[in-house]
């Protein structure tokens, strides 16, 4: 059993010091490392995927498997989602997206919420410092939401993350917080009901809406020139990443909670009994691996048509 | 790890006396006969469906009493809405060195099997994708085939849709049918509009994201029309636009999948928000009633908690 205890770590019992421990740590890590780059070259001969989003689920279940103090599993989970993290981007995977806070979870006790809200500005401002692991692979963040249901400090240090990486182009962070499809929905229809009127408003005031006079006329097309799916799409809080690839979500459950549904319309979804902050690289790998064998069947699918 | 979930449960069956006949199709071998399954226990009383004068049935929707129902489901968590993507007709004609006609319509026997199922268990909606949109892209001599099976079908079915009380909707975008489908669907709809059984919604050149985008386009003529602003624009405004809007229990509670592919491929995604996916290895006309009671029980164990309360 290993604990960690500040700079000491209990080995079965034996206590070392930091230096030696560094070093082993060191070697080690560097070797796990090198092993990893050369699975992802393997995997490479295959499709990677553009696009990996990660329903995070199972802290809770975590915590209490493990008998820890509520809180801790999310904890935990976080420094899962730093791991999975640095193995996409390594692998060259371009955009990673996660459902960090859900408008649902909003129902939960009143103090779990304001521990996760606590978490999530520790967190974020951890992001910020230079040895974060999105400085280390040029990554932008954006969080993606109806950031207006944050509170201020959470709201105000989620801006400033976005505005300190909004340099950063090797890869994309896009976090789903205070966030729901269907809201996402509503508020792109809401926008591009906006935009249209706003077009239509100006262009009667111009006077060269005739063509759009003309078209009030034609009852039958009136809707669908108004809205197409363009205009909805370009509205949407994800559009900063294209469509998943694939739609990961531990501890087991097969479902969707809301999350991306416009945007996994064709994505492969996978689930892994493994709950989040258990997730390591081999459940990655075997995902990655059962994608690309899908995408095979699907390209000789195509060909057959 | 794949998830596919293979519960093995005892098997029982609910009292077997087809329906629907059959269409003869020489093409078609004869399935490779399933061991019968062993018959329920005998129960104390008779449950029958009381067929007033006036056509309708009493209790028709209203729950199958719970010493019938197959062992290992319950009553209070039988899922009102259930839907489905039937995948693996061409695949399984392709096995058997059939044409893929063959397979379309041994699928449609399997739907027949699954849609007395859910008339027998009491579920309320049965929803399935016949057609998605980015089916017109398929040859047009399966196309053509695949429109005119749907066509034979509801007009050979429509004796057995009144017998068994089932309402029919069609959703998807109908402009896209020969005109004598559309006459069709409308006078299926209308002829079966009152029967208060299952209701069977049939998803044809229908997609997930042409649902959103053609209710947004009537809520964009509404706010042009000065009828709303585009703040008043929320769920519920959407949710009444969409084409699930024909029934009163829009959202699935579980989606089965068939032929083992992990993905919605553009299927009511909206009304998936917070649906129980389950998704099955067999090809659909392979697809039965153990396949069916698996689904149920898989469903019946999971914890729906909606982002809310603990474990």
């Amino acid at each position: 059993m290993k604990v960690f205890l500040g700079d000491l770590v209990l080995i079965q019992g034996s206590i070392m010091k930091k230096d030696d421990r560094s070093r082993i740590n060191c070697i080690f890590e560097n070797f796990v490392t090198f092993l990893r780059k050369c699975t992802f070259c393997v995997l490479s001969v295959g499709p990677i995927p553009e696009h990996i989003a990660y329903i995070m689920d199972g802290n809770r279940r975590y915590a209490k498997k493990q008998n820890l103090i509520e809180g801790t599993g999310h904890r935990v989970g976080f420094l899962a989602l730093m791991s999975m993290l640095k193995y996409c981007y390594e692998m060259g995977v371009r955009y990673v997206t996660i459902y960090a806070f859900s408008i649902d979870n909003f129902k939960r006790r009143p103090e779990e919420v304001q521990s996760l809200m606590d978490l999530m500005q520790e967190k974020i401002e951890g992001l910020m410092e230079e040895e974060s692991i999105v400085n280390r692979y040029g990554v932008r963040v954006h969080f993606l939401g109806n950031l207006k249901l944050l509170s201020e400090p959470v709201r105000l240090a989620a801006e400033r993350a976005m505005v300190a990486t909004a340099n950063n182009s090797k890869a994309v962070l896009s976090i789903c917080v205070a966030y729901n499809s269907t809201n996402e929905i509503v508020h792109a229809v809401e926008k591009a009901c906006e935009e249209k009127w706003e077009e239509i408003s100006l262009l009667n005031a111009s006077g060269s809406g005739y063509g759009l006079i003309g078209l009030e006329c034609i009852e039958k097309d009136e809707g669908e020139n108004l809205i197409k799916l363009i205009d909805i799409e370009k509205h949407m809080y994800v559009s900063v990443a294209p469509d998943p690839d694939i739609l990961i979500r531990t501890s087991g459950e097969t479902r969707l909670s809301n999350f991306l549904l416009w945007q996994s319309a064709y994505c492969y979804l996978y689930s892994t009994p493994v709950l989040w902050p258990e997730i390591g690289f081999r459940h990655l790998l075997w995902a990655i691996l059962n994608f690309q064998r899908n995408h095979f069947y699907l390209e000789k699918k195509r060909k057959q048509l | 790890m794949l998830f596919s979930l293979s519960l093995s449960i005892s098997p029982t069956t609910l009292t077997s006396s087809p329906r629907f006949k059959f269409h003869s199709c020489p093409h078609v071998l004869p399935p490779t006969p399933k061991p019968p399954p062993p018959r329920l226990r005998a129960s104390s009383q008779a449950h029958h469906v009381i067929l007033h004068d006036n056509g309708t049935v009493a209790g028709a929707g209203a729950p199958v009493e719970e010493n019938i129902l197959p062992a290992g489901l319950r009553r209070e968590s039988m899922p009102r809405h259930v839907a489905l993507v039937m995948d693996g007709n061409r695949r399984w004609a392709r096995i058997r060195g059939l044409p893929v006609g063959s397979g379309y319509e041994a699928g449609v026997r399997s739907l027949r099997s699954v849609v007395e199922l859910c008339c027998k268990l009491g579920i309320r909606v049965l929803s399935v994708f016949a057609f998605s949109s980015e089916n017109w892209f398929r040859p047009q001599a399966e196309v053509e085939f695949l429109m005119e099976l749907f066509e034979r079908g509801m007009r050979d079915e429509m004796g057995s849709l009144l017998r068994e009380n089932i309402r029919i909707s069609v959703i998807g975008d109908s402009s896209k049918l020969s005109r004598s489908l559309q006459e069709l669907i409308t006078r299926t709809e209308e002829t079966t509009k009152t029967n208060c059984g299952l209701q069977l919604i049939v998803a044809v050149s229908y997609s997930g994201q042409y649902d959103i985008v053609q209710a947004c386009q009537k809520i964009a003529l509404k706010v042009k029309d000065g009828l709303i602003e585009p703040n008043d624009i929320n769920e519920s405004l959407i949710k009444q636009e969409l084409e699930t809007n024909c029934t009163e229990f829009p959202y699935p509670d579980l989606l089965i999948r068939t032929s083992g592919e992990l993905r919605i491929s553009n299927f009511l995604l909206w009304q998936l928000a917070y649906t129980e996916l389950f998704f099955a290895q067999s090809l659909w006309p392979d697809f039965g009633e153990v396949e069916f009671l698996e689904a149920l029980q898989a469903f019946q164990q999971r914890q729906r908690r909606y982002g809310g309360r603990d474990f």
